[in-house]
Formats: structure tokens, sequence, C-alpha cells
């Protein structure tokens, strides 16, 4: 149930995001979700597409220093308190987020919901145990 | 371990004999110098001072320095102090102002060069059993001679093969089984390359040991490349055609810093803005002087080469002093805050933090703003943002507590910044007053 996510160090320089999503546009490569970390200088780029070897070759190609992890990515009902009940588990279970990102699938029923933890392993088995929907590559590329 | 010696009484000679000996050669060398060689007097006399001012070594910061500039005031002879009929050889380095350095060497002083250079070969373990490759320039510098002689004293067998060529270096040393190479560092990582590209495998083909790598300096992180590469063991030396050439500095088996023959040279650091001495320990120019050269005696000799002494005793047993391999030159000095920096002392410590790849660069804004642009290793990047702010912090610490200038650190993509080996801008100032 994990999903590949790819990670793309960013220096905070004009023109550089563009250029990195330039590279697996030209690849053909469909960007499925995407968020920005950033701090003063640098920021990171993270992305599931759908296809992220490919994407990494296309980017490494063009000079650009990536990484390839593992996230989960969960469905959670659009609704208030949708997102805090996930994090209620995690948080009594003292998993530590280190980020997520989310956005709001086209239905508009479900709110899809990227996750990194300290212990993916162990987040996978307590969100089956509370019933939560993980979505598993063929649900990401069927989105 | 006993460890092999070529002059085993005079590399252990205890401190104190050695400090005599040092005196006594360094009063002899003022003597000749006073009397022989105008240029050197007149230098005496203004600044009112007579070879008899010296009583002890420390009194050596009474004289007057020698630049490269004083080795051009009666050019080319003016340095003697033997007639020119005892010259027997000349060798030169490249000058910036167009004329080369002549440096000239009686037979004594061939002779005790390539004396110094056997004790080096032989302190890394080199027998009469070996076969060097000598791919320095032979000709007018004193790299690929100076070295020739002194392994052939050892009783090694020397193959003149200068540089360049790789094909043919590669094919000799295959054909001799070469043992021992001599080459610059930069040379040595393209050799290394080559011969992994060919498919060679270093441990069946070719009988390689060691690498005498120098004439430019190179970070231990070179060494330890080429060392896997080969699988041999590098060693640092380090010398200058002003002081014989190769064989003024170089490494034991311990390869913690260069020894330098204090009964050869008289060794100085010195601040290079005020060429006051530094507290031992501290990074500054390299001063050198002469205690044993016949022909062309060079007394405090200015360097422009950075560097450290080392004063803890050595575990190989020989008492003369180390130096730090050489760090680069003082002309890259500059002032941050009231503080000088050279930019090796920013490399040492960036090159020992994990997740910082080869290249930095160091750029200066106004009011004094020091930032420090870092490429981070591609094999470090996981994706997560608190390991990098984790890194830029180490980063700036360490260089706070080095540097004692608190730098604005960011790091940028790899192979973004100019390129380390060579001649690449290391520091570009912005500041305008």
């Amino acid at each position: 149930m994990k999903i590949k996510q790819i990670s793309v160090f960013l220096e905070n320089k004009k023109g550089r995001l563009f250029e990195a999503l330039k590279a697996i546009a030209e690849k053909n490569i469909n960007i499925r979700a995407l968020s920005i970390a950033d701090t003063s200088e640098f920021g990171i780029l993270r992305m599931i597409v759908d296809n992220p070897e490919e994407a990494k070759n296309a980017l490494e190609e063009a000079g650009f220093t990536t990484k390839i992890s593992n996230v989960v990515a969960i469905g959670v009902k659009d609704k208030p308190g949708g997102l805090a009940e996930v994090l209620e588990h995690l948080f009594k279970a003292d998993i530590n987020v280190e980020y997520v990102y989310a956005f709001v699938e086209k239905s508009g029923e479900q709110a899809v919901v990227v996750l990194r933890t300290n212990h993916l392993d162990k987040t996978i088995d307590l969100l089956k145990v509370h019933g939560i929907k993980l979505l598993s590559w063929e649900d990401i590329l069927a989105l | 371990m006993e460890l092999p010696f070529w002059n085993r009484e005079i590399e252990r000679l205890p401190k104190k004999n050695l400090k005599n000996l040092q005196l006594e050669r360094l009063k002899n060398t003022l003597e000749r110098i006073y009397e022989k060689v105008p240029v050197y007097r007149k230098k005496f006399q203004e600044l009112g001072i007579t070879p008899s001012h010296l009583k002890s070594l420390e009194d050596i910061i009474k004289f007057p320095f020698t630049t490269k500039e004083d080795l051009f005031i009666d050019y080319p002879y003016g340095l003697l102090a033997v007639p020119l009929e005892e010259v027997v050889r000349v060798h030169t380095s490249s000058g910036t102002t167009g004329k080369p350095k002549a440096i000239f060497f009686s037979k004594k002083d061939l002779e005790t060069s390539a004396e110094l250079i056997a004790r080096c070969l032989v302190m890394t373990g080199a027998t009469k059993e070996d076969i060097l490759q000598n791919s320095m320039t032979y000709g007018l510098f004193t790299g690929a001679l100076v070295m020739h002689y002194g392994a052939e004293k050892v009783g090694i067998l020397v193959i003149p093969a200068g540089p360049g060529n790789t094909e043919r270096q590669i094919e000799l040393m295959k054909t001799f089984g070469t043992t021992l190479l001599h080459m610059t560092p930069s040379y040595a990582l393209y050799v290394a390359s080559v011969i992994l590209e060919k498919g060679l495998i270093p441990q069946k083909d070719l009988k390689l040991k060691t690498a005498y790598l120098g004439a430019e300096p190179y970070s231990e992180q070179t060494r330890r490349k080429i060392e896997e590469m080969l699988d041999i063991q590098v060693y640092n030396c380090y010398g200058l055609s002003e002081m014989n050439g190769p064989g003024v500095g170089f490494e034991c088996p311990y390869k913690e810093g260069l020894h330098l023959w204090e009964d050869n040279f008289l060794v100085e650091i010195v601040h290079p803005e005020t060429g006051e001495p530094v507290k031992e320990g501290e990074i500054g120019e390299l001063v050198l002087t002469t205690l044993n050269r016949e022909a062309m005696p060079l007394i405090r000799y200015r360097t422009r080469d950075l560097t450290r002494i080392i004063s803890e005793p050595c575990a190989c047993g020989r008492t003369h002093i180390r130096i730090s391999r050489i760090l680069g030159r003082s002309d890259d000095m500059f002032i941050v805050r009231g503080v000088n920096i050279f930019p090796q002392q920013i490399e040492e410590v960036l090159m020992g933090i994990k997740g910082v790849a080869q290249n930095y660069q160091i750029v200066l804004e106004n009011y004094d703003e020091m930032i420090v642009k870092v490429e981070i290793d591609r094999e470090f990047f996981d994706g997560r943002i608190e390991r990098l702010l984790y890194l830029k912090n180490e980063i700036t610490e360490k260089l706070r507590q080095t540097i004692l200038v608190r730098p604005k650190v960011e790091l940028v993509e790899p192979g973004t910044l100019p390129i380390s080996e060579g001649k690449a801008k290391r520091v570009i100032d912005k500041r305008t007053l």
C-alpha cells in the first residue's frame, strides 16, 4: 500500500521549478499530486506522478537532485474533521507526521491525503485497523 | 614495527642536538651571505644588522625576508655565494613576471638534494628493489631531476617517463612492472581513471605500490580516491624550486603531516600580511631558510604557501618538524569583520561534513556579510527538509567555531558551482567601500 513519491531539491532560483516541471512534461509524465516545502533559500518539490522512475531519470538528466521515497495515500471523507480523525489515530500511537499534503478528488466525494511518517509500516497497519481507506497504486493511476 | 630509515642518526637526532646543528649552520649561512652576496649585505645594512646579532634561533626574526621579487635583483647571478665556476646546474621555475626564477646548485647541493629525497623515499618503505616511474617534467623544472637523482641514490631503477602520453605511461607500468609513481595529483587522478576505463585490474595487471604526488595542493579526499582506485599508498610531497625542488616536506607512513628536514631548512610560519610569527599551530605562510646550501643560500624565503606546524612528536620516531598539507596560497586570504580568513580553512571544515559535495563558493557582500554556498551531495538528499536544515546548521556552527565569524550558509544544487580542481575562483568579493 506504499506509494512512490518523487522529491526534488530546488534552489530558490528563478525558473528552477519551471525547469523541473518542463523536464517531466517533455517525457509526457503526468502529475497526480504536488506540493512544495520551502525555506528561505531552497525548497523541496514533492510529486506523485504516473511514472516515478522515468520522472527521476528525466530530472537527473536535467541536472536535478532527486529521491524516490515511499508515502501512503489515503481517501478521507470530504467533510469537516475528516483528516483530523486520521491524525488523531497516529498521534495516539506516537507516530510523527513528517509532512502531509492533500487534494480533492474529481468526483468531490473524497479528499486524497498523501502522508509521510516516521513509521510507515506501523502507520499502514494502524490505518487498516481503523478502517481508513488506503489507496493503491492503481487507485492513484485511476484518479 | 621497525620502520626503515635512510639516515637513522640524523633523522632521529634529538631535538636539542638538531637545534644546535641548526644554529651552527644558520650562523654560517648568515656570515657567508653577508660576506659574499651584495644583495643580502645591503639588506642587512639597511636594517643595521650583522650576522653577529644572531645569538639563538629565535633571533632569525631580526633578519630580512627574501621574496620572489628579490630573486630578480642582480639577475640571474646576483644571489650566488660561490664563484660561478663552482655552479654545476641551474633550474628555473615559471615566473609570472616574464623572467623565470633561476636557482643554482653546486656539486654538493645536488648531492644534498638527492640525500633528502633518499630519506623521503626510504621513509615510505621504498628499497633498491623498487622501480620508479618518474612522470614529472624533465628539464628546467626541478620536479623530475631532483627526484631522479634521489631515487638512483637509493638504488631504485628509474624510468624517466616524463609527463603526458597516458597510453605510454600505462604501457611502461605494464612492461617494466613499475612499483612507484611520481606525478602531480591531478594527472594521477586522470591516469587512474584511464587505467580503470581500460578494464585493467590494478592488483592483477600492475605492480604499483606507492605514488608520490605533489607540485600542487590537493585534499585528503583526492588522496583517498586515488588510493582506492589503484589500491596503492599515496604520499604527499612538497617542494619548491627555490628550496631544491621536491623533498622539502614529505609524509611518513603515518600520513599526519609532512616532515621537513630541519638539518637543511629552518622553518617559520608568519602572518602573510604583517610578517609576524603566528602562534604555534596556527595557519600562516611558510617561510624557509636554507641551512646547508652552498651555491645559493636563501634566508627567510617567503613561499606564499599556507600551512601550520604540527608540534606533537611523530610516531615514526623522526624528530624533524611536521607541517600540515599545503592549504593554499597566502594571496587567497580575505578579511571579514576584522578576522583573517583563508578559503582553505572553510574547505577543510566543509570536507569533513557528510552531505557536502566537493564544490563551494564564498561570496562577500556589503556590511561584511559572508555567504558560503555549498553544494549538497546527491546521495545525501532523501527528500526530507529537516535533514537539509540540520546540515545547514551543522555547517554554520562548525564554520563559526573555526573562523570565528558566523557565515550565512546556502545549500545549492550539485553541479551549479565552479569545479574545485585547478584554479576555480573560490571567493567573490562584492563589497564596495
